[in-house]
């Protein structure tokens, strides 16, 4: 395995400090978190490519950088769980799409671009949110349905946006997602931004139509837009092989290159992020394939079990889950103790804990909040509710 | 297909169609006349000018200078990176504009006409007119869907469905209807302006159509007020609404019933959503009687949400239920003589009217 290749020859090297020598014990007390010493690790697999030339296999990273991988994850981790009991107690309606098992892609994908870069996705979007910079509060309230959350209750658990931070949603129609990436990234382009966007779909949404025709206007145009199949295997209950002919969805671009990447390493997907975005500001669109697994059922009404074997889910969980690969990197070069991850880990489930208790104290939109926002410009035209002799609001 | 678009289109600039010479009365003096067609070209030449983030996109908008030559000159006046020919994905382009409004910029997305709108409709609703709500206002979408819609002559069922009612139900959508070429320029100006997504109806028979330009048309500031009607023709007998081609059709049959002693109110509604319900019950109320004109499928349609704006708020006031003349129920035949009788014509206007006055023929058995 990778990790074995440095834990001998190597490790004493890269922990020798660029300053004055300092013994190993020494090192160790540093505060570990801060350093950006550059750390060079390899994926554990390779990636596999259509019609261009991979990246390499060596990441560079640093200390400061997997530490906050794991305190990424973890916390989007944490959320997700948490989020799944409040469903189960009711305290969230409708669709809860959870993402534990997929957080690689979305820290991955952070620590390889800037909040000008614009990410949109589906509905499975809690954690890409987070990533942007949203606020565990923000989370929650918004699931509840309550004023802190980041559509102010409006919106739900398939509506998070955060535009300032370059997060365009949140979309529950599958597939619309991808032809409005490429739009945000036909905007970029026509603004001059040297900017790109991720455009993330998953393999259920890979045989829409529409992404096909967004991707010949994005090849056409020479677009900065990456599209981004999270794979994990599953388009509801329906496994990828009984749904695409041909499951290869990195190649299915033909004239677009591809690149197939370990999705639950977050590393890789730093690497293929940062590959991707390089290429598609020169050379027009490019897509990644993220192999990657979602632990829980397509949504909260799905158990995620009637179409895969609980063997595979705990398999996955034992051999390639996304935290615990960076917990083994951060261990293997004493970045820091288990007991400092695990303190780690307390802290965290005590922040979601309070972002959750917030969240509580937060009230439901006040009534009126049912007729904002319908248009930016009202025009002083009137809507109405249900009865309309009853209910009558003037739009703002 | 092209082929016959390009003739037709070429005949549509030919044709001189004189409104009625009362029509006129609706327009300041004015010296100069434009053409839909001249007037829609001059406005989106001027928004583009004056905004650099508006763009247009579409299906042989530029080297084909527009499938009816709407956008003709735009492609060499502003260069392919903002007029820019599409290739034939109304899911995929729509999607992209919607996108490009998402980041900030002011797309005008053109459909061959509005038929083909309906592979891009999910665009429409679910990611431009939804999007402000559903974000709490912070993913806005300031754009324009514009093409012809409606019947045309001869092109059949396919591509003569109307879709003022479908977008007018949706919260979120703007819907104009422009009928003059004041209209047309007016309300186009006003719709790029606008910070929300537009539906653009137009016409394709009313694009070589001419009518009298005020200088004040003229300017490029002009821009008309969305979401209030046009009283085109005053009157104080009977209440007609209509929009585009068939608001030519309603004064022609006001013109008609002058003739018999009944003084006709013709509004051209300009804006499907929001309705300009004032207009309407302030001319019922003055008037007590109502015929709503269409040219699209009665059940659900425009006329059937005027008729209950008008019970609702000014039942007491009517003296006579309120008619609807709308396009014939069935798919749109191509045979002419079938293709007359699926759409309104102005003396099926001008019957119900006087049926609304209780001077016709009875009703004809069922």
């Amino acid at each position: 395995m990778a990790l074995a290749n440095f834990s001998s020859s190597s490790r004493s090297n890269l922990l020798k400090p660029l300053a004055p020598v300092l013994s190993f014990a020494e090192t160790l007390r540093r505060p570990i978190s801060t350093s950006t010493d550059p750390l060079i690790i390899e994926t554990s697999v390779p990636f596999t490519f259509h019609n261009c030339e991979p990246p390499s296999r060596s990441v560079e990273t640093n200390p400061q950088e997997l530490i906050s991988f794991f305190r990424g994850m973890a916390t989007m981790r944490r959320m997700e769980i948490a989020a799944d009991s409040l469903y189960k107690a009711k305290l969230i309606r409708g669709f809860c799409h959870l993402y534990d098992g997929q957080e690689a892609v979305a820290v991955g994908m952070e620590a390889a671009i800037t909040k000008k870069d614009c990410i949109i996705t589906a509905y499975r979007d809690h954690c890409t949110f987070l990533g942007r910079g949203g606020t565990l509060l923000e989370v929650f309230a918004e699931l509840m349905g309550r004023q802190a959350g980041c559509s102010r209750g409006k919106g739900g658990s398939m509506h998070f946006y955060k535009k300032e931070a370059g997060f365009y949603g949140g979309h529950g129609i599958v597939g619309a997602q991808v032809p409005l990436g490429c739009g945000l990234a036909f905007a970029q382009k026509y603004s001059k931004d040297e900017t790109v966007t991720f455009a993330l779909y998953g393999d259920g949404a890979a045989n829409q139509g529409q992404l096909f025709e967004a991707l010949n206007i994005s090849a056409l145009w020479d677009l900065p837009v990456i599209l981004v199949c999270e794979n994990n295997h599953y388009g509801m209950g329906t496994a990828e092989w009984r749904a695409a002919k041909n499951p290869a969805y990195y190649k299915r671009g033909d004239y677009v290159p591809g690149l197939k990447v370990d999705g639950m390493d977050a590393l890789a997907v730093k690497q293929a992020c940062k590959f991707a975005k390089e290429h598609v500001l020169r050379k027009g669109p490019i897509i990644l394939e993220m192999d990657t697994y979602r632990y829980h059922g397509h949504s909260m009404s799905d158990p995620g079990s009637t179409y895969r074997t609980r063997d595979e889910i705990s398999g996955v969980r034992q051999e390639r889950d996304p935290v615990e690969r960076i917990r083994k990197v951060i261990l293997a070069h004493d970045l820091a103790t288990e007991k400092e991850l695990k303190d780690f880990e307390k802290e965290i489930r005590k922040e979601v804990d309070q972002a959750i208790a917030q969240a509580k104290e937060s009230p439901m939109p006040e009534p009126y909040e049912l007729f904002t926002n319908v248009h930016v410009k009202g025009l002083g035209t009137e809507a109405f509710g249900a009865d309309r002799k009853e209910v009558r609001a003037v739009l703002p | 297909m092209l082929g016959i678009i390009r003739q037709k289109a070429f005949a549509q600039s030919l044709q001189r169609i004189r409104p009625a010479t009362s029509a006129w009365r609706g327009y300041s003096s004015a010296a100069k006349e434009m053409t839909v067609r001249e007037a829609l070209n001059s406005a989106l030449d001027e928004e583009m000018s004056a905004d650099p983030k508006v763009f247009l996109m579409g299906e042989e908008v530029g080297e084909y200078q527009g499938a009816y030559k709407i956008s003709k000159g735009l492609l060499e006046k502003y260069g392919p990176e903002r007029v820019l020919d599409t290739p034939i994905t109304e899911a995929g382009f729509t999607g992209i504009g919607v996108g490009a409004a998402y980041y900030g910029l002011k797309p005008v997305v053109e459909f061959m006409t509005f038929n083909f709108s309906m592979q891009a409709i999910d665009h429409i609703i679910n990611s431009a007119a939804k999007s402000n709500y559903m974000s709490a206002g912070q993913i806005s979408v300031p754009i324009v869907f514009r093409g012809p819609n409606g019947a045309a002559a001869g092109v059949g069922a396919q591509h003569s469905h109307c879709y003022a009612s479908w977008y007018a139900s949706c919260p979120g959508l703007k819907v104009l209807a422009p009928y003059s070429s004041e209209d047309a320029r007016g309300l186009l100006k006003a719709a790029i302006r606008d910070p929300d997504p537009v539906v653009f109806l137009e016409n394709e028979l009313l694009y070589g159509e001419s009518f009298p330009v005020s200088a004040e048309v003229l300017d490029s500031s002009f821009c008309l007020p969305i979401g209030k009607a046009k009283i085109e023709r005053e009157g104080k007998d009977v209440t007609i609404t209509a929009f585009s081609k068939m608001v030519g059709y309603a004064l022609k049959a006001a013109e008609i019933l002058a003739k018999e002693g009944i003084s006709a109110e013709v509004i051209n509604l300009r804006s499907i959503r929001p309705l300009d319900r004032p207009t309407i019950n302030a001319s019922v109320r003055k008037t007590n009687r109502l015929v709503t004109v269409e040219e699209g499928f009665p059940q659900h349609g425009v006329g059937a949400e005027i008729c209950a704006s008008v019970i609702e708020d000014s039942f007491g006031y009517l003296d006579a239920p309120v008619e609807r003349i709308a396009g014939a129920d069935v798919p749109m035949p191509y045979a002419a003589n079938l293709e007359r009788m699926a759409v309104p014509q102005v003396e099926d206007i001008a019957r119900a009217a006087k049926r609304a006055c209780y001077r016709s023929v009875p009703m004809a058995a069922v």
